[in-house]
């Protein structure tokens, strides 16, 4: 029902495009136009699809509260909770579908057909509002057209604002993600004390810390120290960019001055290929393939290796994040100016000494900025660690040992069964917004790094 | 004296060719003026000089260009001790983002020239007071190069060619970004370079070369038309089209 209305609106305002461009043409025989003809169309295809999608959207929104209200009022005098009342509303609309499979009672039976009347009611209502809307704003449309009013302003204000709600729609996702997160947060740090969350050094989240029914705090307590994950997330990210930032960067200048043409036009995209394999196949590359590499050449050199380490996972992390060091910097340091160089050579400095005390130097800002973006992306990297290096939240420094990470900590919390409103699920929120700060504050030091490189050769 | 002497000189760009068979003879300590029409091939041919043109992928040059005897054309040429005798000062100002200091002190250490901190101090005041910038930057050495203002960064390039004392210096349009009073002094200052240095430059001002240069060569469409003294070719030159493009009838 809804898919044919929407699809009429649409075919319609597409009808009313050419319709307004041909009625310009006629109008063009005897006055001069306002506007070029297919102005003519796109206001009337405006005001055909806008209002009436505007309606639309407005009815799909609010309809199933209202009828949800409606039929809930019957219920007013049982002195129900909101859970209860909630219950009785998803039996109700089982029971109108048919997917019902519990006992039927007469009330409920009554409250179903209420349900199914209202919702044929408003379909109807729904139906005609919008055609009357059509009606309306097209024939206020067409009767500008036929006068030849100013068509070319209203169109772009039309289309600024249609660029507005898309950007404002963005926005608010965004803002919508980040309060919700950080509600959540809140309330697990009602029950845990964010310095308990934020110095602790044990986290054990499945241990239970109920004691005669009631969540203790002292139990809580080693439950829930973060600082084993932050460690672990830096730790690994340190790997990964000990392995990321040499390999990238050296391939980065090599492609930037010395390759030729043509190893340069194969050379890039096959390194930008890297960035484009799934994480989840770098994970299983890393825990069949590298984890057990790791711990072969460990073990054959006497040492303790766990065969989830935070070594292989390091470096797994790193071989991915390569590209987007040597592609940045690739960039970075072809964008410094031809005619540094050719100061340089003329001073006689081979290309060696070029790069090393000319270009590098000059690029270095911009360089940077390219290996903070990779940390953030380092440190926000989940399936490699959760693959690779284990889910235990070790306190260690031994790259041969595992440990994990915030990222991989909450997929542990969320997988399998979890309870709203349990500190446990909570933590999942905490850490997640813990992370988002820490990748924000990375960002924002690696874009103003890079925007003040801009400014100095602009 | 002849310092450079260049013999039928071809060069390409890729199948492009942009000198027709130049020879030309540069006579030491003068300042040797190269005009012409813009395209005309003086920057491709002052490139050939310090072989610039090597950075140019597409580039190709052929013929024989010896300066005191040394054949500068020559796969076995070592470029770099080239570079270290015949510096270059660009059309656009392209001191490093550097400190001044290191910019004046970049070819010193690069040619492992001086040999103490002092010996680098002396180099350094030396070259910037050569280049008559002294001066206006002797209290803030340590300052970023860049930071200095059009003029004062071409002397600063002129000051970073002299640190290592080269035999000659070429000069790609050195004033086309400066004003009036900037162009003054830097052709004030090879006034007094061509005491010790060849120079070789190229300008789009006759009046520039006529003030500053003792020859003057007059390219079009890759050939070297006219090449004498200078007051001979802007007063009585022999080729009907230097006669034109110096009175400006085209160009
Ligand atoms: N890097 C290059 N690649 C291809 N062709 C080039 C290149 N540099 C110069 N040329 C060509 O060689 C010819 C001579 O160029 P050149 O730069 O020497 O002229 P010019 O006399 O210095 O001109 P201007 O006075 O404008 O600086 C021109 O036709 C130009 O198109
Ligand atoms: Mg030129």
């Amino acid at each position: 029902m809804n898919l044919i209305l929407v699809t009429f609106i649409i075919l319609l305002a597409f009808t009313s495009y050419y319709f307004g461009r041909k009625k310009a043409l006629v109008i063009q025989s005897s006055q001069r136009l306002t506007a070029l003809p297919k102005f003519y169309g796109y206001y009337l295809a405006a005001w055909c699809a806008a209002p009436a999608l505007i309606i639309f959207v407005l009815w799909s929104v609010f309809e199933p509260s209202i009828v949800k209200t409606f039929i809930l009022q019957d219920y007013t005098d049982q002195n129900l909770t909101k859970n209860e009342l909630q219950l009785i509303y998803t039996k109700v609309k089982a029971l109108a579908v048919g997917t019902y499979t519990g006992n039927i009672t007469n009330f409920l039976d009554e409250s179903a057909n209420k349900y199914i009347q209202l919702k044929g009611i408003a379909n109807s209502a729904k139906v005609a509002i919008i055609l009357a809307i059509l009606i309306f704003s097209l024939s206020f449309a067409y009767r500008s057209v036929q006068k030849n009013d100013r068509m070319r302003e209203p169109v772009e204000i039309f289309l600024k604002w249609v660029l507005f709600v898309a950007s404002l729609g963005a926005v608010l996702v965004t803002i919508g993600i980040i309060f919700s997160l950080l509600f959540e947060a809140i309330r697990f740090f009602q029950a845990v004390k964010i310095f308990d969350f934020i110095f602790g050094t044990h986290w054990y989240p499945a241990k239970t810390f109920v004691r005669d029914g009631q969540p203790d705090p002292e139990l809580m307590k080693d439950a829930f120290g973060a600082v084993p994950l932050f460690a672990g997330t830096f730790f690994i990210a340190f790997i990964a960019m000990c392995v990321a930032i040499p390999i990238g960067l050296l391939s980065g200048i090599y492609l930037s001055e010395y390759a030729g043409r043509g190893v340069r036009k194969y050379a890039k995209p096959i390194i930008e290929i890297l960035a484009g394999i799934p994480t989840v196949v770098y994970g299983f590359f890393a825990a069949l393939t590298v984890g057990p590499f790791v711990k072969e050449i460990g073990n054959a050199m006497g040492l303790e290796v766990s065969s989830e380490s935070a070594l292989a996972a390091g470096a797994v992390m790193g071989v991915m994040i390569i590209p987007f060091i040597s592609s940045l910097s690739d960039d970075v340091i072809t964008a410094v100016p031809q005619n540094l160089r050719d100061g340089s050579y003329a001073m006689g400095a081979t290309k060696s000494e070029t790069v090393k005390k000319v270009i590098f130097p000059a690029a270095l800002p911009g360089i940077v900025g390219s290996i903070l973006l990779a940390v953030s992306r380092a440190v926000g990297e989940t399936m490699i660690v959760v693959m690779a290096s284990g889910l235990a939240a070790n306190l260690t420094m031994n790259p041969l040992e595992s440990t994990s990470t915030i990222t991989a900590q909450i997929v542990v919390i969320l997988i399998g069964d979890q309870q709203f409103g349990d500190p446990k699920t909570q933590s999942a929120f905490a850490l997640g917004i813990s992370l988002f700060i820490v990748t924000l504050f990375l960002n924002v030091i690696a874009l103003s790094v890079v925007k003040r490189y801009r400014e100095k050769y602009e | 004296m002849s310092k450079i002497k260049a013999e039928n000189v071809n060069v390409y760009y890729g199948s492009k060719q942009a000198l027709f068979d130049v020879s030309i003879d540069i006579a030491e300590k003068e300042v040797t003026a190269l005009i012409g029409p813009s395209g005309c091939g003086k920057s491709t041919f002052l490139r050939c000089l310090n072989r610039m043109n090597d950075v140019i992928e597409i580039c190709r040059v052929e013929g024989s260009i010896k300066m005191d005897n040394l054949e500068l054309n020559s796969r076995k040429l070592d470029v770099v001790r080239l570079r270290e005798n015949v510096g270059m000062v660009f059309q656009k100002p392209n001191p490093f983002p550097k400190t001044i200091y290191e910019n004046v002190a970049y070819g010193p250490t690069i040619h492992g020239i001086a040999q103490s901190k002092e010996e680098m101090d002396q180099i350094v005041e030396t070259s910037l007071k050569k280049a008559a910038l002294w001066n206006e930057v002797k209290d803030r050495l340590d300052e970023i190069g860049t930071g200095l203002s059009g003029g004062q960064q071409q002397r600063l390039c002129i000051a970073r060619a002299i640190s290592v004392s080269p035999e000659v210096i070429l000069m790609d349009e050195p004033c086309s970004a400066l004003d009036p009073i900037a162009t003054a002094q830097i052709e004030e200052l090879i006034d007094d370079l061509k005491k010790e240095v060849t120079i070789v430059i190229v300008t789009h001002s006759m009046s520039q070369a006529a003030r500053v240069s003792q020859k003057t060569g007059f390219f079009h469409l890759g050939k070297l038309i006219e090449f004498g003294p200078t007051d001979k070719i802007f007063k009585n030159p022999d080729n009907q089209q230097t006669q034109d493009y110096i009175t400006g009838r085209f160009g």
